[in-house]
């Protein structure tokens, strides 16, 4: 931390401009910014350490004794001397559908992510490059979409796929949530910053429609993609409400509809709720770690102007 | 086929068509569905013409209240908490006082929990509220003095539960974007006040809260639809749709229960019904007091 405070230039406005609070005697600063900065440095470091102490305790759970856990609940008096990788063993070697249940999730996920990218930046390609008729009406279709509440269409919606004879299927979790109206509306933002231009270039070069949006205009969109495949793929990877009517079958379970059979009152399998909903969130977390600014980007999209 | 990709006019049609095709099947059918059925008593397939009986019974139905009631005062709640805090709390990060690293360091902890499923969350605040003297936040209270509390067999000590996940959940994605707001709001502004010799605190009021507007706008828009369609939450933290004098049963729960576990569908859809109404009532009414309309109509 001090090797890079050196190198930095120092900045011409003395005291509040400095960023780094520690090694602040080698400098001419005010006193109030110093003490300002420690004060800040420490409200924040707590607010983050109890942000992060419900993940934290978790994970101290995934060596602990399942059933003690659930009958003592989660607490700071903590017996590390009876920690062991027994559940670990159990996680690997007898954790039933387990795995299966996130080989679910997984595959669930990447069907959802891009079938949904491939709708909503279809919908917001033809919106924000073309002229025609209706497109004011599909537009308010778009708006109107973000106002209803889901948990006001599940009930129609279930008894609908019952008529239908798709309950229990992979398909009726997918195809309901490929309009995305927040998905829809990024991308709307960033075609729109596209100069048309490039479809000219593109149509005075033979490509097609088509082959515009996919050769041309996507991989511009990269970053755009990037943020909503996270946004999209953390609604799926975390979603309950919907699998939780349709899915019946246990096999077919995702994770967070598998934890919460685990839930149950008199439960035999502790062990595996808490280690199993402990793994079920390093996929995620690594993914955060990796690609933070996206996370950022796509989980608070919902913000950008429409 | 060829020629159908090269045509210009036909291009877009067939840009909006999928989406266009899911929102007719899975939005626009159900959701003319729910309203059909909230009109009727639907008992083995077979559906019956009921009029507005169902909203009747709703009136009259005190458990229904109760969910309302509950969702209602989650939802204000959640407002009071989850605007002016992560307000704050990006106006600290935006603050050119303080390590950038340490800065870097809180952003991404906060924002930890919103990746987390409900499923995950309810879990761990499940054990953290044991009524036990071992739970966390028994713990806490007894460090103060107080306690042991029976967290979820009690009102209000529930609903605490239930803010706290909340708030646990969403601070991080909230003050992000609050953060954003900040950073879209011109240093000049600030600049000048301070040469006008205007204190932080009158800058806070006068030039902060003003130009985040939009920002607030969105963020107590997804809070009023996120509070009154709360269920999930109370749902993991009770281990199921039953709690204590049904103290965290939600609108959606109430929905859920009816339609799902009872099988009551005509009156779970009125139930949905009312739900969409609030929810449409509340927004309008704020999006048309705050002007968010009349500046869309400008531009």
């Amino acid at each position: 931390m001090s090797t890079n405070t050196a190198t930095k230039p120092t900045p011409a406005k003395p005291g509040p401009m400095t960023s780094e609070p520690v090694r602040s005697e080698d400098r001419v600063k005010p006193m109030g910014a110093r003490v300002g900065g420690w004060i800040m440095a420490i409200f924040l470091i707590v607010i983050a350490i109890i942000a992060l102490t419900p993940i934290v305790m978790i994970f101290l759970g995934t060596f602990q004794d399942g059933g003690e856990l659930i009958r003592n609940g989660i607490g700071f008096n903590i017996d590390f001397s009876a920690f062991s990788i027994a559940n670990y063993e159990m996680l690997f070697t007898d954790s039933g559908n387990y795995f299966r249940w996130f080989l679910n999730t997984f595959f669930l996920t990447v069907v959802q992510v891009t079938l949904t990218l491939l709708v909503s930046s279809f919908v917001a390609y033809g919106l924000a490059m073309y002229e025609f008729k209706g497109k004011t009406a599909t537009f308010l279709a778009v708006i109107i979409l973000m106002t209803v509440p889901f948990e006001m269409l599940m009930l129609p919606l279930y008894v609908q796929i019952n008529d239908m004879g798709l309950a229990d299927t992979y398909a009726v979790i997918i195809l309901p949530f490929l309009a995305q109206a927040v998905t829809i509306f990024f991308f709307r933002q960033y075609f729109i910053g596209i100069p048309k231009e490039l479809l000219e270039a593109g149509r005075v070069d033979g490509v097609s429609e088509f082959g515009i949006f996919f050769r041309l205009i996507l991989p511009i969109a990269k970053p755009a993609l990037a943020a909503m495949a996270i946004l999209n793929g953390m609604t799926s990877w975390n979603n309950f409400l919907w699998p939780l009517l349709v899915l019946v079958t246990p096999e077919k379970f995702t994770l967070p509809i598998g934890l919460n059979t685990l839930l149950t009152p008199h439960g035999n399998n502790y062990e595996l709720l808490i280690i199993g909903a402990f793994f079920s969130l390093i996929p995620i977390l690594i993914l955060f770690l990796a690609f933070q600014k996206y996370f950022i980007e796509g989980m608070t999209a919902g913000a950008v102007k429409g | 086929m060829r020629k159908l990709l090269y045509n210009q006019k036909l291009a877009p049609y067939l840009f909006v068509l999928p989406f266009l095709l899911t929102v007719a099947v899975f939005w626009l059918f159900p959701l003319v569905r729910s309203f059909i059925m909230s009109t009727q008593e639907i008992i083995y397939g077979q559906a019956e013409f009921l009029g507005f009986a169902n909203y009747e019974r709703l009136w009259r139905d005190r458990v229904f209240w109760k969910a309302l009631w509950n969702s209602l005062r989650y939802m204000l709640l959640t407002l009071v908490l989850l605007v002016p805090i992560p307000m704050i709390l990006a106006s600290v990060i935006n603050s050119k006082v303080g390590s950038e690293r340490i800065k870097g360091f809180f952003k991404a902890s906060m924002f930890v929990p919103a990746l987390t499923s409900v499923v995950v969350a309810g879990i761990v605040f499940r054990l953290m509220f044991s009524e036990t003297s071992s739970g966390m936040m028994n713990q806490i209270i007894e460090f103060f003095g107080f306690g042991p509390v029976r967290w979820l067999r009690e009102d209000l000590t529930g609903l605490f539960a239930l803010l706290v996940i909340a708030l646990w959940r969403w601070t991080g994605v909230n003050t992000m974007y609050f953060l954003a707001g900040l950073q879209a709001i011109p240093q000049d502004y600030y600049e000048a006040a301070s040469i006008d010799g205007a204190s932080k605190i009158k800058q806070f009021f006068h030039i902060t809260v003003p130009n985040l507007k939009p920002t607030i706008v969105y963020v107590v828009t997804i809070s009023v639809y996120g509070g009154l369609a709360m269920f999930l939450e109370s749902f993991m933290l009770y281990a199921g749709n039953m709690s204590p004098n049904n103290q965290g049963l939600t609108i959606v729960g109430y929905l859920y229960r009816k339609g799902i576990q009872e099988n009551d569908l005509g009156f779970a859809s009125a139930v949905g019904v009312v739900l969409l109404v609030i929810v449409l009532a509340i927004n309008i009414t704020q999006l048309v007091a705050t002007g968010t309309f009349k500046k869309e109509r400008t531009r």
